[in-house]
Formats: structure tokens, sequence, C-alpha cells
């Protein structure tokens, strides 16, 4: 199965998501911020990224730009994690290079749906 | 596929609480940088903003995912207003700080609500939020909670015609026409078309580009926004048409959604510990490891000549054993902060409502101490900054007139000192009045008018139970909950509290509490043929006893006097019946032992050494004991008692006579005493 990386500043979320993903055999890496993102993939061959926006130290849009720019993640998909109100992110993150967005509140069948979708 | 969100629920309680803390810290932090330098408004620091911004929005994120409607609306509207906040839309006074803060009260209690499954005040949180609305600030749409579909409401039977044109830089966004062509398929019947007309030649084709391009026909009972839904992500990336043949017919299914979240929460107290804590501990457990593997291998072929490679083993293991303890107690401990963080608020709010100028100056919260201690030592804390400034800090004016700032201080420093952690809470206010203490003892009948009282033992007046100066009973203290409850909840933990004094310059409460409540530093003594263990704070000095000093007062009791001071002796050997080595006391060692300021001579048959123990509950295990505090277990299995120093002196002070019974208005206590238990962890 796929190895997948979640960047949430909130436990829960990131709690919630592993644990969904866990559930159908996927392999789960966390991180509580872009910094923290970037330090853990050193090495490791991620397949999907699962980032939040807002997070303190390195926002979900800085990290999707740093990850751009390196060649392992030329192509990776990357999701956002946004809630309903933030159009304007949605925007900056595409033009960063996102994949796509997951719309909060989300739960774990539609998680699961899109992961899918990406994954193939 | 069912996964039950409950069971992340503690983890969004805890971070969201935590949460709650961080925007009110910092909101308190925002009205002091704001309202600085007198003016009323001033542009806010964008970090403080963006980091309250950020607490609520994950409060929001987190409450709708996990089901708690009331928890996300709430913070939605308490979002807008911060995201104007940020945006600059409008700035931040300090009404608005101040109902920012009633809001985050109001955020924390509908958590709570969400988390005992009780009912909030509803009608304050929605004064609360009306007032949040009425800031001028359109709210936007409230998040729709219990939606678990994007799926569209209609369906329609239909012949879909898509035109899907790629931009060349697809790739770059991590999309992949093919992942969206399967996902078609999904949908329905699909037949496709590739359009390789705008491939370049070989030479110029470029892989990282997406150069086809295709044709769909669907057929199936898919809605049109399912199938933009396909191109959600990629819409502003390629060109897409979507054409049907058919018209959509509208039909009458409907999703309901209806999710009761049971909130019943099955509360388990959590300890999150951070990861260098558990690190250390693998390293120790790793380090014991090696030492056993060396040990087993030395003992299995053991010659003499390896004498003294085991005991150097046994060195190591001794050392393993107490870095491995030392690394497990450290897992329990937490900083200060958890309980320090409470106070600015308190301060705000108090200062606020007594119109007083305070700054409250935190150092050391970063000193750890025992999760349960952090836990019972919040109230007293709060009892005693309450206190200093509501009988400590003086009005503005009266503060100019003795020639101080207007703005009075109260500092909170806590540290670390030979295994005990101290909290000094030190006001600059008017001190303690011993005057005004000394009248009011007399009045209420704790001494009477002519006793002769140096300036400590009038300041221990305070701790008397009952005893308030407070001329007028305000709502913040003097509701006779006073500083006696605050004394004895601290040596409930273990430990003390003391005051320095200056007239007119100040206050200053020493708090001394032990890093853990799990493990004791103790004497081991003998009692006949029992073992004892005695808590090594607690002793002053061991001395033989010089048979000359002992007298035995009518009245009953034993007192024995030690430079000129006469202490109740007891006997542990008759308290506890058992029988002694030796009734003869030159035969025996007179271990002098104070608490509460006083002191007390036990006799016992001999002193075998310092040792660490392990506090074990005795009350969940057997019941309360007069005199005992807990148990521990030796190093030989046996059972030994931990002795209670506080109640093993009243009971001392209340079986001998005292000459000067008037300090010791405790004695009339020592009737009801009923024995102070060492708090305890299993």
């Amino acid at each position: 199965m796929a190895t997948i990386l979640t960047v949430d500043d909130t436990a829960s979320m990131r709690q919630m998501i592993s644990f969904t993903l866990h559930s159908v055999g996927h392999e789960v890496i966390q991180a509580s911020d872009g910094q923290e993102a970037l330090k853990v993939i050193e090495g490791k061959k991620v397949d999907l990224v699962i980032a939040d926006i807002n997070m303190p130290n390195m926002d979900g849009i800085t990290l999707l730009k740093s990850l751009r720019a390196l060649a392992d993640y030329k192509f990776t998909p990357i999701l956002m994690l946004t809630t309903e109100s933030q159009e304007a992110k949605r925007q900056q993150g595409k033009v960063a290079g996102a994949t796509g967005w997951i719309v909060k509140p989300f739960n774990p069948e539609q998680l699961l749906t899109v992961v899918k979708k990406v994954l193939g | 596929m069912a996964i039950d969100m409950r069971q992340f629920h503690q983890t969004f309680f805890e971070e969201s609480f935590e949460g709650l803390t961080v925007m009110e810290a910092e909101l308190l932090r925002l009205e002091r940088t704001a309202c600085a330098g007198g003016q009323d408004t001033v542009s806010a620091d964008p970090e403080i903003l963006n980091t309250i911004f950020r607490s609520a929005h994950s409060i929001k994120g987190g409450s709708s995912t996990f089901g708690f409607g009331d928890v996300a609306a709430f913070a939605h509207v308490l979002e807008s207003r911060l995201d104007a906040l940020r945006d600059g839309r409008s700035l931040p006074d300090r009404r608005v700080v101040g109902l920012l803060l009633l809001a985050v009260d109001c955020l924390r209690s509908l958590i709570i609500a969400a988390k005992t499954g009780k009912d909030a005040d509803k009608n304050a949180i929605e004064a609360v939020r009306l007032q949040l609305e009425n800031l001028g600030i359109e709210s936007g749409v409230l998040p729709v909670t219990g939606k678990t579909s994007t799926q569209p409401e209609a369906s329609t039977t239909t012949h879909w015609r898509i035109l899907f044109r790629p931009n060349p830089r697809m790739f770059c966004t991590g999309n992949d026409p093919l992942r969206i062509l399967r996902e078609l398929a999904g949908l329905g019947k699909l037949k496709t078309t590739a359009d390789v007309s705008g491939l370049p030649s070989w030479e110029q084709l470029n892989p990282e580009e997406c150069y086809l391009s295709w044709n769909v026909e669907l057929v199936g009972s898919v809605a049109r926004e399912a199938i933009a839904d396909v191109f959600s992500w990629v819409l502003d990336d390629c060109r897409l048409d979507i054409t049907s043949k058919t018209m959509p017919v509208p039909t009458l299914s409907q999703r309901s959604v209806a999710e009761a979240v049971a909130s019943i929460d099955a509360h388990t107290d959590t300890l999150r510990v951070s990861v260098p804590k558990v690190d250390a501990l693998i390293n120790t457990v790793g380090e014991l490891v090696i030492t056993q593997t060396m040990l087993s291998q030395l003992t299995a072929n053991f010659t003499f000549d390896n004498l003294s490679k085991l005991f150097a083993g046994l060195e190591q293991l001794e050392r393993n054993t107490r870095e491995l303890q030392e690394s497990v107690m450290r897992i329990r401990m937490l900083p200060l902060s958890f309980a320090f963080n409470r106070l600015p608020r308190l301060v705000h709010d108090m200062s606020q409502k007594l119109e007083k100028k305070v700054e409250l100056i935190i150092s050391g919260e970063q000193t750890e101490i025992d999760k349960t201690v952090i836990d019972r030592l919040i109230d007293p804390l709060l009892h005693l900054v309450r206190n200093s400034l509501d009988h400590g800090i003086e009005p503005p004016a009266e503060r100019v007139a003795a020639g101080k700032s207007q703005t009075g201080t109260i500092e909170l420093k806590a540290y670390q000192k030979s295994g005990n952690v101290i909290i000094e809470i030190r006001d600059d206010g008017r001190g303690l009045r011993h005057d005004r203490i000394f009248a009011k003892a007399v009045e209420q009948g704790l001494i009477p008018a002519d006793a002769k009282l140096s300036p400590d033992e009038i300041s221990e007046l305070i701790f008397h139970p009952g005893f308030s100066t407070a001329v007028t009973v305000s709502d913040i203290s003097g509701r006779g909950v006073g500083m006696d409850v605050v004394r004895s909840n601290i040596h409930s933990l273990g430990g003390n509290v003391e005051i320095a004094s200056q007239a007119g310059q100040g206050a200053c409460f020493i708090v001394r509490l032990p890093l853990t409540l799990a493990i004791l530093d103790g004497l081991s003594l003998q009692v006949g043929t029992h073992i004892y263990i005695l808590p090594l704070v607690s002793i002053v000095e061991s001395v033989r006893i010089v048979p000359d000093q002992v007298s035995r007062p009518a009245g009953g009791g034993e007192l024995y006097g030690l430079r000129k001071e006469y202490l109740p002796l007891l006997r542990l050997s008759d308290l506890f019946h058992v029988v002694p080595r030796s009734t003869d006391l030159t035969q025996g060692l007179l271990v002098i032992v104070e608490a509460d300021g006083k002191k007390a001579g036990l006799y016992v048959d001999d002193l075998l050494g310092q040792q660490q123990v392990v506090i074990k509950n005795l009350e969940t295990h057997y019941r309360k004991v007069d005199g005992i505090s807990a148990a521990t277990i030796l190093g030989d299995g046996t059972v030994a008692m931990i002795l209670d120093v506080t109640g093993l002196i009243r009971m001392a002070h209340a079986g001998a006579t005292r000459p000067t019974p008037a300090l010791h208005g405790h004695i009339q206590d020592a009737g009801r005493h009923t024995g102070t238990m060492a708090p305890t962890i299993n």
C-alpha cells in the first residue's frame, strides 16, 4: 500500500486521518507543521501528502512550494485541507501546485474516497 | 466502513482546551501591547493575531469534523471576527479584546458541554454571539455539520459528452488525466477517444508535459455536478466541455443524514509526554538490557577471579535502575506553566474589578513537577495570587501617596532547589499589617489581648482557620475559605508555605513542594521488630536522651527539654502498640520532627538509614490510620508504614499540656483530627 504524509497542527485531526488510512493498510507519516514535514520525509518516498493550511512555523502553502521544488515531489499528489470559507487559500494552493483539496469537515469515508481517487 | 470517531474526542478536547489557553494568553498580550502607552487602539502584532486565529480555526475544524455543531458554529463566528482583526478591517481595543475573552469563555463552556454531555448556558452564549456579530462583521455561512456527503441530491439518467483537454502543465500539480478518466469510468459506461494531434515530434517532446486530450462519452445515471466534481481540482488547468444529449430528470431521492453524536465520554486521565522523555526512557531500558546480559554471561561461568567484575556489574545495574526510575518519574512531570497560565486572566479580570493596576510577572514556569501536584496546586495558587491582589496591592492613589509607582507588581517565580520545587508569590503592596492581624485575632478570640508574639508568629495567624482581616467581605477574598485551606492543601501535597513580609514593602509567600508524590525520601527507623519510614523533610535532628531533661507534668504525657524548649515526647511503641526493644529512654534515640511550625520528639529504638521509598496508598488497601500517612514495601518484601508527621505532632500536642496554649489554637482541632494522608499514586 501507499505511504502517506499527513501534516496538521491539531493532533486529533492527525490521529483521525492516520487511523483511517491505517485501517485500509496505508503507511502514515505524521508531522505537526511544514518544517517538521520537510524533516520527516528526508530519505523517504511518500506517495501522497495531505496537509493543513493554517499551521505554525511553516504553513501549508509554503510547505507546498517547498515540496514542489524537490525533484522527488514534483509530481507527487498533494492535497490541502481547507474549509468552505477558504476559497482564496484554495486558489493560492492551486497556484503553488496543490493537486486538490479536501473540504473540512469530512468523515473517514470521504477521506478514503479522495485518497483512492488520487492513488488510483 | 465505520470508524468510531469517539476515539479521537479525548485528543480533540485536550488540544482544544490548550488552544483556548493559548488564545486567552495571547488576547491578554494583545491587550497589553495594543493598550500600552495610554492609546486605546494600536495596530496589533500580526503574529499574535495569527496565533489566536489559528487556535480558533483548529477548534472550528476539529469540532465540525467530530460532530460538535454548537462548538463549530460558535467558533466560526469567533473566527470571522478574528479574521476581520487580522485583515485590519477592525482594530482591537479594550472592548473588543474583552468581548473576545468572553467568547473564549463561551467556547470553553461549549466544549465542556460537548465533553460532559451536559447543556451549556445557551442564553449567555447567544448574547455573546450576538455581540460578536453586531461588531459589524458579517459572519458568512455557518458551517453545516453532520453533512456527510458532497454527492448531489438529484440523480439523472443521461448520455453525456465530455471534451477534456488538459493544460501541458497539469502534471506539475500532481494531477494525472489517467486518474480522472478512471474516476469517470466509475460513474457509468465510458467510451474514450484520445486526441493525439497535439503530440510534438520526439525531439521536442518534454516528458513532464501533457499533450493529449480526450473525447469521452458517458452513459449512466449521473448528474452534471457529479461529473464536474471529478474535474473540480483541475478546472483551471484544462479546457472542459460537458454537454448532455438528454434533459436531466429530477428525482425525489434525498439522502437523509442524521447522526446523533453520543457525547458520553469515558473519562480517562491521559498524559501527553514529549518524545525526548520517552526516548530517554527507551535508552535507559536499552542500557539495562545490556547490563543484564553482561551479568548473566558473567554468572554463567563464574569464578572468583571475576568477583570484581560482578561488583562492577551490580553497580552498573544500580545506576541503570536509578536512571530508569528517574526517567519514569520524569514522564509524570509537567511544567508549572500548566498551573501558571490560569493566572494572567485572573489578574486581568480581578484588577479591573478592584480598580487596581497590576502587572503580573511570571518566571520559571518551565520548572517541572509531578502532574498530581499540578492538578492540586491550582486552587491554592489562585488563592494566593487573589490574596496578594486583594490585600497586598494598594489602589493606585494609595500607592502614589506611599511614593510607589501606580502599577503594582505581583511576581510569580518557580525554581527547583534540592529536590523541592519552590514557588514564590511576591507582591510590592502594603505587606502584612501586623497590628490589624493581631487585633483581629484578639477579636476572634484566637489569642489573649496581652499575648506577646513575634512578628513571625503574628504572620502565622493568617493561616488560622476562619481568619480573615478583609474589612469588607468582597466577592474576591474574605469568604472564609481562607489561608488555612491553602496551607492544608499544600500540606496534603507534602509541602509547606511560609510568609516573608515587610510593612509597606510587600509580602512574599513561599510555597515549597516535593518534586513527586510517588517517591519519598525517608529515614527508616526501628521500633521493636517493626520498621517505620519518616519523611526526611520533616526531621530536624536526632538526639540521645539525657534522662534529666525528661519531665512528666501532671495531666499526662512526657516533655523533653531541648535547649530551653519543651517538646512533647511521643513513644511510637505506645502509639502503635508494639513491644519496644527497651522502655529505657537512654537506650533509644529521640528524633525531633517539625511540621506546621511545631516540633515534637519521637522516641524510637534505632535509626536504620536513609532510603527512597515508593509510596503505596494505605487508605485504598486498608483504611485510614492516625499517625500513618501511607505504606511502602521494603527491599526484603516487608511492608513498612510511613509516618504522618503532621498528624503525630498534633497527637503529641493533644497529649501533652503546653505552657503557652494561646499560640496553639490548633489544639482545639486535634480532637477532630483525622490525620493528613499524603496523596499517593498506586
